[in-house]
């Protein structure tokens, strides 16, 4: 896996929101096939990092080269590479005016060109990964959040992405039905596609994740492995976080 | 007590509401609900006591129906003088058209109502549905002006009536709607350029009566065009009062696509859709359906305003009363000739509103909690 070029590659990458220094002198080599986990405390930059993956932000300085391609503000590449970057919100921002088959096919349809027939076929094998079939004719807003959030997964799996950006997808959901959407991630997990995952699901981390990541002030603190990382963390401020969240 | 002997014991449980049913419980509900509604309720009866019967006889009774002018002055005073209405009812509705040619405008106006029928029906919302008004519009062309197929040429200048007020009210709000939707998303540019093009046109023309626009439309508009080319009036008056409505639609559309969460643009572009597939597939069906209340509102005053055609000559159902009561001998009617055409557009106003009643629920199923 080491001989190969790094899937993502982020060099020297620095991002402002106007005088907010958000991301500081980021420096990430991402496997193709790994599993990464990034946590850290609220406006860390942790959401940001990812949602430069597939351009949602733009970077100011540094390189992001994502899947053998620059981002830059060439916009068919960058269309390009989001075809190849599938991505799950924490709202889960399903399209409330279409169905649950319609959300999964209108990408496949309208940017990858594939025919209505095949494009539904296909969202209906993806229904069945994420065991929501029967609600395919229902509306977003008909279902559960961990339904919805299941739903999204599909949708984005639908573009047979090679990465996979997940943003605090449980963050949103009610207790119970938490599982039911960490389930369907570690299935995804094992089937060897690349993930990027901020959560803060400590559990899932440890079971799935080959690097954990703790970002602090838009900087990376720490990187490890998770048995490291939970066990023996290096940094201060990785202490500190770790006892608050595994504190009960 | 203690914890093992504790037996759980449920409150009883209440009634269901009661079925409320029949006249006296209706009656006791809705208008004798205490003693502060009871007040207003006899009040109000007490005012339709003295104020129905003198309608009545004024409006029926004592009203003359037939077109004739010595009766209905005789009952001026005590009757209504319907009789306005059936000797001028031709002028009123189709204003200077030639007399006997005025099927053309019946059957042309005819024609123009069932396509707009047909068009509020969704399953219809198809491409042929375009097409279809390409072919409305080119036959409404054709019976008016005439000169072909036999039919004697009219003057635009001699259009008037409802068919008028129909067709410029259709003709600006086909075209306001998609100029509307492009202003809203131009404002919404990052372009600065396109934005403060699209946010100076919406002031200014906000900023100026509808008279004033019009004026200038078919004033001023000639000036600016090369020596010797004129554009029809009706023409010059169709893309003043475009201007006009898209600058009203495109705040109401803007505020539209304000209210959608900015998920669902970053979903989109998430999963590879362009800026156009974003806003033809994602924004726009949204942020539509948000403000159908706002949009039927400006559909229903720009089919009132079209009455302002009148300050350049052209005589729409407003203007063709006024040409109807410049008859001497029944100009003393004027007040049963306005009820008269304020009826017509309270019929279409208030069919408007309840069609925006019903296709907001419609679009609204399974999209929104109940």
């Amino acid at each position: 896996m080491s001989s190969q070029a790094p899937i993502i590659e982020f060099a020297g990458v620095n991002k402002w929101f106007g005088e907010f220094h958000v991301l500081r002198d980021i420096n990430l080599q991402v496997a193709k096939g790994e599993r990464i986990v990034i946590c850290g405390p609220s406006g860390s930059g942790k959401s940001t990092l990812i949602r430069c993956v597939n351009r949602l932000e733009e970077h100011q300085e540094g390189r992001l080269v994502v899947d053998g391609t620059e981002l830059t503000d060439d916009i068919k590449a960058v269309n390009a590479i989001r075809k190849s970057v599938g991505m799950v919100f924490q709202q889960f921002n399903l399209f409330p005016h279409l169905t649950v088959l319609q959300n999964l096919t209108l990408a496949p349809m309208w940017v990858s060109g594939v025919p209505k027939k095949e494009a539904e076929e296909r969202a209906m094998q993806q229904l069945q990964r994420v065991r929501i079939v029967e609600q395919a004719n229902k509306y977003p807003l008909q279902l559960s959040g961990g339904q919805q959030q299941r739903v999204a997964i599909a949708r984005a799996l639908c573009l047979t992405p090679k990465i996979m950006l997940f943003d605090e997808p449980t963050s949103a959901l009610d207790p119970e039905m938490i599982n039911e959407v960490l389930d369907v991630m570690k299935e995804l997990a094992q089937q060897g596609i690349t993930m990027l995952c901020v959560t803060h699901e400590m559990g899932f981390a440890r079971s799935v994740a080959d690097r954990v990541i703790f970002m602090d002030h838009g900087q990376i603190v720490e990187e490890n492995s998770p048995e490291e990382f939970f066990n023996h963390p290096k940094s201060e401020r990785t202490r500190d976080f770790l006892s608050k969240i595994l504190a009960h | 007590m203690t914890e093992s002997s504790h037996v759980f014991t449920p409150v009883a449980s209440r009634p269901p509401p009661r079925p409320v049913g029949g006249l006296l419980p209706w009656l006791r509900t809705n208008l004798f609900d205490g003693w502060f509604n009871t007040v207003i309720t006899l009040l109000l009866i007490g005012l339709l006591v003295l104020a129905l019967p003198p309608t009545v006889r004024w409006g029926v009774i004592n009203a003359v129906f037939g077109a004739d002018n010595a009766a209905c002055r005789a009952a001026a005073e005590h009757g209504a003088c319907w009789g306005v209405v059936a000797e001028k009812y031709r002028l009123i509705l189709f204003g200077r058209y030639p007399f006997e040619q005025q099927w053309r405008p019946l059957v042309a106006c005819g024609l123009m109502i069932a396509a707009i029928a047909m068009s509020c029906y969704r399953p219809f919302w198809r491409s042929w549905l375009a097409a279809m008004w390409v072919l409305v519009l080119a036959l409404f062309l054709v019976i008016m002006k005439g000169g072909v197929l036999g039919l004697v040429p009219v003057e635009t200048s001699r259009w008037g009536g409802f068919p008028l007020t129909v067709m410029l009210s259709t003709v600006s709000l086909l075209v306001a709607f998609p100029l509307a939707i492009l202003v809203a998303l131009g404002r919404q540019s990052r372009m600065a350029g396109i934005r403060t093009i699209c946010v100076l046109y919406v002031e200014l023309i906000r900023g100026v009566p509808l008279i004033s626009v019009l004026f200038m439309a078919s004033f001023m508009l000639p000036l600016f065009m090369p020596q010797g080319s004129t554009i029809d009036v009706l023409v010059r008056v169709l893309i003043g009062m475009t201007l006009f409505t898209a600058a009203y639609l495109a705040e109401v559309i803007r505020g539209g696509l304000q209210a959608l969460p900015k998920g669902q643009v970053e979903a989109a572009q998430s999963l590879g859709l362009g800026y156009w597939q974003t806003t033809l597939m994602v924004v726009l069906p949204q942020a539509l359906r948000l403000v159908v209340p706002a949009t039927m509102n400006t559909f229903i005053g720009a089919f009132k305003d079209t009455s302002l055609v009148t300050i350049v000559s052209l005589y729409d159902l407003t203007g063709a009363l006024q040409l109807a009561l410049g008859d001497a001998d029944w100009r003393k009617f004027f007040f049963e000739g306005q009820l008269f055409v304020a009826f017509i557009y309270f019929v279409f106003c208030y069919a408007m509103s309840r069609y925006s009643l019903w296709i907001e629920r419609h679009l609204n199923t399974g999209t929104r909690r109940q």
